[in-house]
């Protein structure tokens, strides 16, 4: 009998409740994981932009933290396609976006433009850690290798593709390629990501959704949002390698088996204050822009106020009220803001302040995928959206808080890995 | 051979190549053989013969394997009733699939809502089904072609093939799409496609005890519903959406669209 229930419910029925007259296909059928999944996006682009401002435009105060931004920006990678298979009705179909892609549907571009944002980041970590590489292998190969040491160099000469040239030349060769693979991933990136917002601009049917605005939103919040990531984690990252170092604990500072002797504490709080400090500037530049931006949607929607408005206000102003104006604007914007923007900034201030950001963007994105939904096409009904948290079937767990969880936390077991093969805390100066 | 030689070789077969295989694009004799210039299915909705009955939405569900008690439906019937006071109330509870048989109103959350005759100004019936758009969103939006529009006018989905990614389901701008339940691929009105072709009729059209419902050859001049598009004026929903629906209504009221 249960089973039998189960069978005729219908995918968005568990979780959406409808109010006055709402058509009966009509369901929240978009749920968390479509909210994820511009969220995760956005954090690849976001940190992909933040080391090319670096390898680009020769920023030089980010060079630490754009290092560590490439590495965190491919881990970031492949989560960004995860939530998307989570939504499909019919996973193991995924692959057809890219067999059969009907190029009049903006989803179908998904695969390409991926492919090829992952094949610049990928070639561009390669040609930033490959003196790297070969000089561990060298070093590796002459000394008496220990435990992981054994593992790691047979990778390394699968990754050093044989190319182990270390002349002035090569070295010069490399610096070029960084500094084009770095500028062409950042039209790329903002492609990827502000095709993202495309995706739900274009969508007539949907009145919050359909506007020109939308791709360039997304792009400057996913900078937002990327910038605030990396200065979080690398904050994060340098507290947990500054703990690990006098208690020995290697496994949390892999650049130590790579020969990185000079690290002390000191050294490594400085770095981490002034990495912090220094990027925090450049979120608040794109916090701005952000923000305008969406100011800008809404004065316009309520100025025009075409039909749909009514029912967009209502949702907008009253029902979705505290999600907005207080969480996102609020906690999400305007906290942040002072608190980057007010003299004697401390690491821990600006992690804080990250948080928040990082919360404001998840909860644009929510306000954006669920806000659309929450009302019917009729715009006579609403529909309110309830997060299924306790799972008790595939599809509570997939589009439920386990399923945001597991796309939440997996970004960084990949970064815990690609660490190990490419040290994104290395600090040598030869480096690029 | 040198690789110059090599390259330059392989340019020109590349471009002689693809120069040729474009005229296959170009020509495509699927297209050729399975357009059909004399036939484009259109439907014709006659309100004011409407009831409220369901029985279009029950022989929908049953013709069609719509699981009968999912909360989904191919088809439906909405309620209109226009209050002395300007008010407009909609409902159409599990889609009108028992038909309406009391004066309560479905409000969802928002509870049941009984409407009294003195209140009510007038009052009628809207069947809705997918509107098979000349230019259909849904088929724009599909990312892997799993929805298509046949020769005639039919949008038809591929299970084989849908990924269930719902970006149809979200472009379209009627919300005739939903996922099956059972099927789990997106799933809509077929005109009842696999009856049509052989000669049959709709099983709404078939079922509907007072002819509100028919289907007919948009191009044959002497086609009831082509007539009828023709010389009475019918009207198309949510037009401002540019899609071009093919069902047309007879006596649409401002408040329906």
């Amino acid at each position: 009998m249960v089973e039998q229930v189960a069978h005729m419910m219908v995918h968005g029925e568990a979780w959406t409740v409808k109010e006055l007259f709402v058509l009966p296909n009509e369901y929240v059928y978009w749920s968390i994981q479509i909210v994820l999944y511009p969220y995760m996006t956005g954090l690849v682009a976001g940190a992909f932009v933040l080391s090319s401002l670096y390898h680009v435009f020769g920023v030089e105060k980010l060079k630490e933290i754009a290092r560590f931004a490439l590495v965190f920006s491919f881990a970031l990678l492949p989560v960004a396609m995860m939530p998307l298979l989570l939504h499909l009705q019919q996973p193991f179909r995924g692959i057809h976006v890219m067999m059969t892609p009907h190029f009049t549907s903006a989803i179908s571009a998904f695969g390409i433009v991926f492919m090829t944002y992952a094949c610049i980041v990928g070639s561009e970590i390669w040609f930033v850690y490959r003196q790297f590489i070969v000089e561990s292998i060298n070093r590796l190969e002459k000394k008496e290798r220990r435990g992981i040491e054994n593992m790691l160099l047979p990778i390394y000469k699968v990754v050093s593709l044989g190319a182990r040239d270390l002349s002035p030349e090569a070295l010069k060769a490399d610096h070029k390629a960084v500094k084009f693979l770095a500028g062409l991933g950042i039209p790329v990136a903002c492609f990827l990501h502000g095709y993202a917002g495309f995706i739900f601009g274009s969508v007539k049917a949907n009145a919050l959704w359909m506007t020109p605005l939308m791709p360039v939103i997304f792009i400057m919040s996913a900078v937002v949002s990327g910038i605030a990531l990396c200065i979080l984690c690398y904050a994060i990252f340098m507290g947990l390698r500054r703990w690990a170092l006098p208690r020995g604990k290697t496994h949390f500072l892999p650049d130590h088996w790579a020969g990185a002797t000079e690290l002390t504490p000191e050294g490594l709080h400085s770095m981490q204050d002034y990495e912090t400090k220094m990027t925090s500037k450049y979120l608040l530049i794109f916090m701005t822009l952000a923000i305008t931006l969406e100011l800008l949607d809404i004065i316009f929607r309520g100025y025009t106020a075409v039909r749909s408005w009514d029912i967009v206000r209502e949702v907008i102003y009253q029902r979705d009220f505290f999600k907005i104006f207080v969480l996102q604007y609020g906690f999400g914007n305007a906290l942040p803001f002072i608190m980057l923007l007010l003299p004697g900034l401390t690491t821990r201030r600006a992690c804080v302040a990250c948080v928040l950001v990082l919360f404001g963007v998840l909860m644009m994105r929510w306000n954006v995928v669920i806000g659309g939904q929450a009302f019917s096409l009729t715009f006579d009904g609403f529909m309110e959206y309830h997060l299924p948290i306790i799972p008790y079937d595939m599809e509570t767990f997939k589009e439920g808080l386990g399923g945001a969880l597991l796309v939440a936390v997996t970004p960084f077991v990949i970064f815990y890995f690609i660490n190990m093969i490419f040290p994104a805390f290395i600090t040598d100066d030869k480096a690029h | 051979m040198k690789r110059r030689d090599f390259l330059k070789s392989t340019a020109v077969f590349v471009a002689g190549a693809s120069v040729s295989l474009s005229a296959l694009e170009l020509v495509d004799p699927k297209e050729v053989l399975a357009s059909r210039p004399e036939l484009r299915w259109g439907f014709l909705v006659d309100t004011h013969k409407c009831v409220g009955c369901g029985m279009c939405v029950k022989a929908c569900k049953l013709e069609n394997d719509i699981p009968y008690d999912a909360n989904v439906t191919r088809t439906w019937v909405e309620r209109y009733a226009m209050m002395k006071n300007g008010e407009v109330i909609k409902d159409s509870p599990k889609g009108a699939r028992d038909g309406f048989t009391s004066k309560l109103v479905d409000q969802g959350e928002a509870g049941t809502r009984l409407l009294r005759d003195k209140d009510i100004a007038q009052a009628f019936f809207v069947p809705k089904l997918c509107n098979h758009c000349t230019l259909p969103a849904c088929v724009q939006v599909c990312p892997v072609g799993a929805t298509y529009k046949t020769a005639d006018g039919v949008v038809l989905v591929d299970r084989k093939w849908c990924i269930g990614c719902g970006y149809c389901i979200m472009g379209c701008p009627y919300g005739v799409r939903f996922f099956h339940p059972v099927v789990h691929t997106a799933d809509k009105c077929t005109f009842c496609y696999h009856r049509i072709s052989k000669g049959g009729n709709t099983a709404c059209a078939q079922a509907c005890p007072f002819g509100a419902r028919t289907i007919g050859n948009l191009r044959d001049p002497n086609d009831p519903v082509a007539k009828a598009v023709l010389n009475e004026r019918v009207g198309i929903l949510r037009a401002e959406y540019g899609t071009k629906p093919n069902v047309y209504y007879i006596g649409l009221n401002k408040e329906v669209h």
